[in-house]
């Protein structure tokens, strides 16, 4: 089968030049089948958000190709790609409007891709289908349709924005630690619907977290990132069988291999 | 003794200048409330819009009053739409942005009247001599402006631009340019205000270089007052309270006069509403922590 994304050759290199750069991506390879759902894992640092940032097109890259279902979208502008792209960040705040309601929210959100015109945002036909999709997240969102957003809690606020990234069923969902300012059981709540929703709608998305259990136990693939490489990924039944434990010490004997080959290297 | 002279010589001119420049007030609601940008380019516009009017309806072509105030208010657009391209184009702080366009369009308006001030006296304008006339025209135009406004901001693209001022960032994330909406709200903006001008040259016997000299000030007062007295809970709650705002602006003005102060303090006490209003607001904010 075709890939939804693929990318090929990705560097991107912060500063350059000055004392401060930062070689962020040093040449990611990555494809994602349609449907495909694959978590990112990875220490501070390790590139996940940049390589979010990316795709999403906040900055160019300066190296490689990214694709979307077959096109280059590698010089796309952001805000264009955003129409095919769905994205959900860490903050709850950054992912809906606080002074709109809730409604009005779901209608700009339901636009995605469109062109926005003269006509009526929130007309009782959307307001049906927002209080059926509402009703499904189980936090009595349906009920307050016309309450503006910034009343709400930063959980009920970023199953907002999830539903907002996803009403339109967009071709790739990029989730960016998006349950990491949650407390534990708000994360495990937006984490379920998640993958409930990924599933249910058959989206490409590509989730970095934190979490490893949540890495673990969510999506079809996991990939960790070091220092802007992707070092190892585990899929199927290799990744059913993984454990946290497991993880950190698959993370920590790659590092060593890559460790000893440095020191193989330097002694040349 | 009748009460209807009185009236008409006190009460309609509060009304009349609370509703000309209501218009204005609304285009610095557009601004400053829904598209979160501060925009001083009104201080120019409102004198394109006035100037741009009052020379097509002195010209001897004869331009029908209609379209001479209509063209005030597309004049005004242009004005926006400059001070929208140098902020987002030019990466120009919107403050400055405005300030340079307010700048350059002085000499504009210059040019356009090519002179300091041109005189509506005995020539045909939009606004009626007939006081009762004038008064439902005002009224009229008033409304209808904000009626317009609430019906576009609820729309697919009103709805962008409200969400633009509220966090542009969820715009981009669903598709649109943050920098359109912000040109698309400059445009509308100085279109009102140009409106306003060119209904206020018409209404006031004519066009001056200095007369949009503070017109920033006084619709923020308007925006500020009317927030303060009637809310904005909702979009048709908010245009409304920026009208009554606006009138009631007048008022204050009116009775300054009557009190004591020279037409020559009126800026002063206009600035001093807005701090003292704007402070009011702040130390209720501190209260109800």
């Amino acid at each position: 089968m075709e890939a939804m994304l693929e990318i090929i050759g990705l560097q991107k290199t912060f500063f350059a030049g000055t004392p401060n750069e930062t070689k962020a991506l040093k040449g990611i390879n990555l494809t994602l089948a349609p449907g495909e759902f694959v978590t990112v894992v990875g220490s501070n640092g390790a590139g996940k958000s940049t390589l979010l940032n990316a795709i999403a097109g906040v900055f160019p890259p300066d190296e490689g190709v990214i694709r979307l279902g077959g096109e280059d979208i590698t010089r796309q502008s952001e805000v264009v790609r955003a129409r095919r792209i769905g994205r959900v960040l860490q903050d709850p705040m950054v992912g809906t409007a606080p002074s709109l309601t809730v409604a009005e929210n779901l209608a700009l959100a339901l636009a995605r891709g469109q062109r926005r015109g003269l006509r009526w945002a929130v007309t009782s036909q959307k307001v049906r289908l927002f209080r059926e999709e509402l009703a499904r997240l189980g936090l009595g969102l349906e009920n307050r349709l016309n309450d503006k957003v910034g009343l709400l809690s930063g959980g009920q606020r970023q199953a907002l924005s999830l539903l907002m990234a996803t009403i339109t069923r967009p071709e790739v969902l990029l989730l960016d630690e998006h349950t990491a300012a949650l407390d534990p059981r708000t994360a495990q709540l937006i984490g379920d619907l998640t993958a409930m929703w990924v599933r249910e709608h058959r989206l490409t998305t590509l989730m970095v977290t934190h979490n490893l259990e949540q890495a673990i136990r969510l999506g079809d693939r996991l990939i960790m990132m070091h220092e802007g490489k992707i070092l190892f990924e585990v899929k199927g039944r290799e990744k059913q069988e993984l454990t946290i434990d497991g993880l950190r010490k698959a993370f920590t004997r790659v590092r060593r291999e890559d460790f000893a080959y440095d020191r193989a290297v330097l002694a040349d | 003794m009748d009460i209807l002279p009185i009236l008409e010589k006190l009460v309609f001119p509060v009304l009349e200048n609370g509703l000309v420049w209501g218009l204005v007030g609304l285009g610095v609601f557009l601004t400053f409330r829904i598209i979160n940008v501060p925009d001083l380019t009104v201080d120019g516009t409102l004198t394109l819009g006035a100037a741009v009017a009052a020379r097509l309806l002195t010209s001897a072509a004869g331009v029908p009053p209609v379209l001479a105030t209509l063209a005030g208010a597309g004049a005004g657009m242009l004005g926006g739409l400059m001070t929208g391209l140098l902020h987002t184009r030019g990466k120009i702080q919107p403050l400055l942005a405005g300030i340079l366009t307010m700048t350059f369009l002085y000499s504009v308006n210059l040019r356009v009247m090519g002179r300091a001030n041109i005189a509506l006296m005995n020539i045909q304008t939009l606004v009626p001599q007939n006081p009762y006339a004038r008064l439902v025209m005002f009224l009229v135009t008033a409304i209808v402006i904000k009626l317009l406004i609430d019906l576009f901001l609820q729309t697919d693209l009103g709805l962008a631009l409200r969400a633009t001022g509220d966090n542009d960032r969820v715009v981009r994330t669903l598709g649109v340019s943050s920098d359109t909406m912000k040109v698309l709200g400059l445009v509308l903006s100085n279109g009102l205000v140009g409106l306003g001008g060119a209904l206020l040259a018409q209404y006031s016997g004519f066009a001056d270089a200095q007369m949009g000299i503070g017109t920033v000030v006084i619709g923020l007062a308007s925006v500020i007052l009317g927030d303060m007295i009637f809310g904005s809970r909702t979009i048709a709650r908010a245009t409304f309270a920026v009208l009554m705002g606006s009138i009631l602006y007048r008022g204050i003005i009116f009775l300054a006069l009557r009190s004591g102060f020279n037409a020559s303090d009126l800026k002063m006490v206009t600035a001093l509403l807005v701090i003292l209003a704007l402070s009011t607001t702040r130390l209720r904010e501190l209260v109800r922590v």
